[in-house]
């Protein structure tokens, strides 16, 4: 019996720009309805890894696999297409038009006005933001607007979420409630999330993967990832001591 | 072999001419990020200023190699002070605003001085070689060329100013911690920009028809050739000027004028889609 | 949603009053102000297909003077050959809508930049007028129609009564066709944008990125919408060469295409309603100054886009809709797409 295939599969993957590597030959698998963490400090190839397996970027060499798709250098539609949606680092919605119309566009994609119109209720109360469905998206909170690109990641409904820091910024209370919401998504989704924030990531994570200058430094259970030496030294140790 | 060489002539000509007419754009694109759809017109007002000035008895040679560039700078500084620094880092406004700065040129100019003018003689005679004939002023249009970009290398390279420029091109913000004032460079780059079209109006004055809505017809040859050229002032000007006019003068000969045009704009939207950054920023990378 | 069908029942309203006024003008009116208003209407068809593409699809083009005068030409020249107006019309909406189709193709999956994009439309209506200029003499005809070159094609034959080419329209029922299309169009374009592809022309407008990582493709939604706008254009070229009974190639003039820019940014971009008006506007002040002699047209038009870009980028008729909705505290109906799209300042669209 062969194994079943990962749902994602990233082999000899490197990113340059002109002579800075961003992503050095790393290999990265991800199971179905995995929950993957990344860390790393700023600047280790985390976010450039994402814009990779969204096509954002086309890596300099090496192949990704999504269920056996090649899908390194494809548009970004047709990998959302396939099933991976993105939450950004930075807020990336549409700001100039309402909350609803943000989930609408993601939800209508896939499905009928009529299903349209319940998955966007659904998710407006699951996202707390039903009060606020007619505002402008950038007149709400840097809170709220990462709510929103995580409601239309979720209306999209895709296989693999990618979250690049879904707890920045949030208050303690948003962050609980965010971490509440993952482990909701991963009982039917895969999803990787890069944090800088331990608690948090101890709230959610059961393996870490560690990214250090573009390469892959380490890969295990949570526990045993922060117990290690040399993780401590680049990157735990600062917010340990912290 | 004579035909060859008066081929040869129309090409260093319409290349000297593309020179001429984009180098001041070029300075105001490449500098500023301001595309100046006004161009045209400043090309006119260089070539009434010079008519103008030569009909009223001034020396042809002060007016087009002093007159019209002086004019036409102070104009350009006046315009930058009153409109187009209100809309820096505004691409699309900027376009707008100078395009309608450029029908209230035309506006303007008709209301002063009627829809015609008397033109000025072409200074300098003719040649011949064998039995076709050329004037001198081509090979003088073909000098001054050539003197504008070593006179725009050597102010770039070699003086404070152009030091100072180049950093603010570069990083606006970081020369402003450096005690540099962006504003006032962008000031001058405008009007040393606006001068030297000014001088490509004045010196084409006497080869081409001078009417208000001349203006027109260079603005989008000019426009093409810096957005082919890419973000290199002096590279990008001068080769894709040089590609051009080898283009446009060639067509010409082989078809007609008007199609020599229609060939030059076709291989322009060509070469737009396969260099969309110019062809300076492929082959001429970090230069000038 | 309790706002919708106030909007939907306002806008029937609307709707039937300008069908009314429609009706209404040749009672009220000389012939030659009929003739005017059917030119000024044949016009905001346009403006319309200008405001479509860069309010709400972000892509500002400077020529689309060239979708107008295929579209103009395409008409003239089927007319002639078909000796009947019907089908020369859908010609002359089809022809341009290909053509930007190609063009679009072209500028769009070649991933070329915005300014780019201006270049290379200005260019494209350029060669088209220095080509049509150039096809004086009898060896440039297609069928029964000679291009005439930069004189242009006389006497072309207007419109008639669908599927009787006997009885042509008199300036009256010329008036019911163009300011009929006019409305048409208007209401057209109104149902697309409520449709889901102009929802998400609107999303690709606003971020073409995020409008991307959802699964749509931008290329193919900015080809859409530049194709629409190609189409709308060309009846418009349609309408006015009917208005006129002549196509020359001044139609193709870069003085036109910066006037069509005028209407828009002068009425208000990212609002349909914003470009009618603001070509009304326009042509009216341009005829005005027109029968006096002491005061140039271009200076008058030339000032006012500059006043307009420093001083109300919005336009017209977004800052009508600011005010009046600060003095009614009137809160912005529904939360529809366009609504927010009319305050998006000049400069953001991309």
């Amino acid at each position: 019996m062969t194994p079943p295939l990962p749902l994602l599969e990233a082999r000899n993957l490197t990113m340059r720009f002109g002579g800075v590597v961003a992503v050095n030959n790393i290999d990265f698998t991800l199971r179905e309805v995995e929950l993957r963490c990344l860390i790393g400090p700023n600047g280790a190839g985390k976010s450039t890894f994402f814009k990779m397996l969204t096509g954002q970027l086309t890596p300099s060499t090496g192949t990704i696999a999504f269920r056996g798709t090649p899908i390194a250098g494809s548009a970004s539609h047709e990998i959302a297409r396939l099933g991976i949606g993105i939450k950004t680092q930075v807020p990336n919605v549409f700001n100039g038009l309402p909350v609803r119309e943000n989930i609408w566009l993601a939800a209508r994609r896939r499905n009928t006005p009529d299903q349209t119109k319940r998955l966007v209720d659904e998710i407006l109360e699951k996202i707390a933001l039903t009060h606020r469905a007619d505002a402008l998206v950038g007149q709400l909170s840097h809170g709220q607007r990462q709510w929103v690109e995580i409601g239309t990641v979720l209306a999209g409904e895709p296989d693999l979420i990618l979250l690049d820091e879904p707890a920045a910024g949030m208050t303690d209370d948003e962050t609980a409630r965010t971490a509440e919401i993952i482990r909701d998504i991963n009982r039917t989704r895969a999803l990787i999330v890069v944090e800088h924030d331990m608690q948090f990531i101890k709230m959610i994570a059961k393996t870490v993967t560690v990214f250090h200058q573009g390469q892959i430094l380490m890969e295990d259970k949570i526990d045993a990832v922060m117990r290690d030496e040399r993780v401590r030294d680049v990157y735990l140790g600062k917010k340990v001591a912290a | 072999m004579d035909l060859a060489l008066i081929i040869a002539l129309d090409v260093v000509n319409g290349a000297a001419s593309l020179v001429l007419l984009c180098l001041g754009l070029a300075i105001i694109f490449g500098m500023m990020r301001v595309i100046n759809l006004a161009h045209g017109e400043f090309v006119m007002l260089g070539a009434y200023a010079t008519v103008i000035s030569a009909n009223a008895g001034l020396n042809i040679w002060i007016a087009m190699l002093v007159v019209a560039p002086v004019f036409v700078g102070v104009v350009g500084i006046v315009i930058e002070r009153c409109l187009i620094r209100f809309l820096y880092g505004r691409l699309v406004d900027t376009m707008l605003a100078t395009w309608g700065l450029s029908l209230l040129i035309v506006g303007l100019v008709t209301t002063l001085y009627g829809n015609t003018i008397k033109g000025v003689p072409t200074p300098l005679g003719g040649f011949s070689v064998g039995a076709y004939k050329s004037s001198y002023y081509t090979l003088f249009l073909a000098a001054v060329a050539l003197i504008m970009l070593a006179l725009v290398y050597v102010v770039m390279r070699r003086t404070r100013f152009g030091l100072v420029a180049r950093a603010t091109m570069q990083n606006p913000g970081m020369a402003a911690t450096l005690g540099v004032n962006p504003s006032r460079i962008y000031m001058m780059s405008f009007g040393i920009g606006s001068a030297i079209t000014g001088l490509a109006g004045g010196l084409l004055a006497p080869v081409s028809g001078v009417v208000p809505t001349m203006g027109a017809a260079y603005v989008a040859k000019a426009f093409i050739t810096v957005v082919g050229g890419g973000s290199a002032i002096l590279a990008g000007t001068a080769s894709s000027s040089a590609l051009f006019g080898l283009i446009n003068q060639l067509g010409s000969y082989f078809t007609t004028p008007v199609f020599g045009e229609v060939i030059l704009f076709i291989s322009a939207i060509i070469l737009i889609r396969i260099l969309p950054q110019g062809i300076s920023e492929r082959f001429f990378k970090g230069s000038l | 949603m309790i706002h919708v069908p106030v909007r939907t029942w306002m806008s029937v309203v609307l709707l039937a009053a300008a069908i009314a006024v429609l009706i209404a003008i040749p009672d009220f009116v000389e012939t030659f102000t009929l003739m005017q208003f059917t030119l000024f209407s044949a016009m905001a068809v346009l403006a319309l297909s200008l405001g479509f593409i860069w309010g709400y699809g972000g892509i500002l083009s400077f020529g689309q003077t060239a979708f107008f005068g295929l579209g103009g030409y395409a008409y003239a020249v089927s007319v002639l050959n078909l000796g009947e107006s019907t089908e020369a019309i859908a010609i002359a909406i089809a022809l341009p809508a290909v053509f930007a189709a190609f063009l679009g193709y072209f500028v769009f999956y070649g991933r070329i930049s915005d300014v780019y994009l201006g270049v290379i439309t200005l260019t494209v209506t350029l060669i088209l007028f220095n080509v049509v200029n150039a096809t004086a003499g009898d060896e440039y005809r297609i069928g029964n129609a000679a291009l005439g070159g930069f004189n242009g094609m006389p006497s072309v034959p207007t419109f008639n009564l669908p599927g009787n080419p006997s009885i042509v329209l008199d300036p009256t029922q010329g008036w019911y066709a163009t300011g009929g299309a006019l409305i048409v169009v208007y209401v057209l374009l109104r149902l697309l944008l409520r449709s889901r592809f102009g929802r998400v022309a609107i999303a690709v407008r606003e971020n073409e990125t995020r409008a991307s990582l959802l699964g749509y493709d931008p290329r193919l939604i900015k080809l859409g919408v530049f194709v629409i706008g190609g189409a709308i254009a060309g009846l418009g070229g349609a309408l006015y060469v009917n208005w006129g009974a002549f196509v020359s190639p001044t139609i193709f003039a870069l003085s036109l295409s910066a006037e069509i820019i005028i209407w828009v940014t002068v009425g208000g971009l990212g609002t349909l309603i914003g470009p009618v008006v603001g070509c009304f506007l326009i042509q009216y002040l341009d005829s005005q100054i027109g029968t006096q002699q002491t005061f140039n047209s271009n200076l008058a038009l030339g000032a006012i886009l500059i006043v307009f870009v420093l001083l109300l980028p919005q336009g017209l008729i977004p800052t009508i809709r600011t005010i009046a909705s600060r003095l009614v505290r009137l809160r912005p109906a529904s939360g529809n797409a366009t609504e927010s799209a009319a305050k998006q300042p000049v400069g953001a669209a991309r």
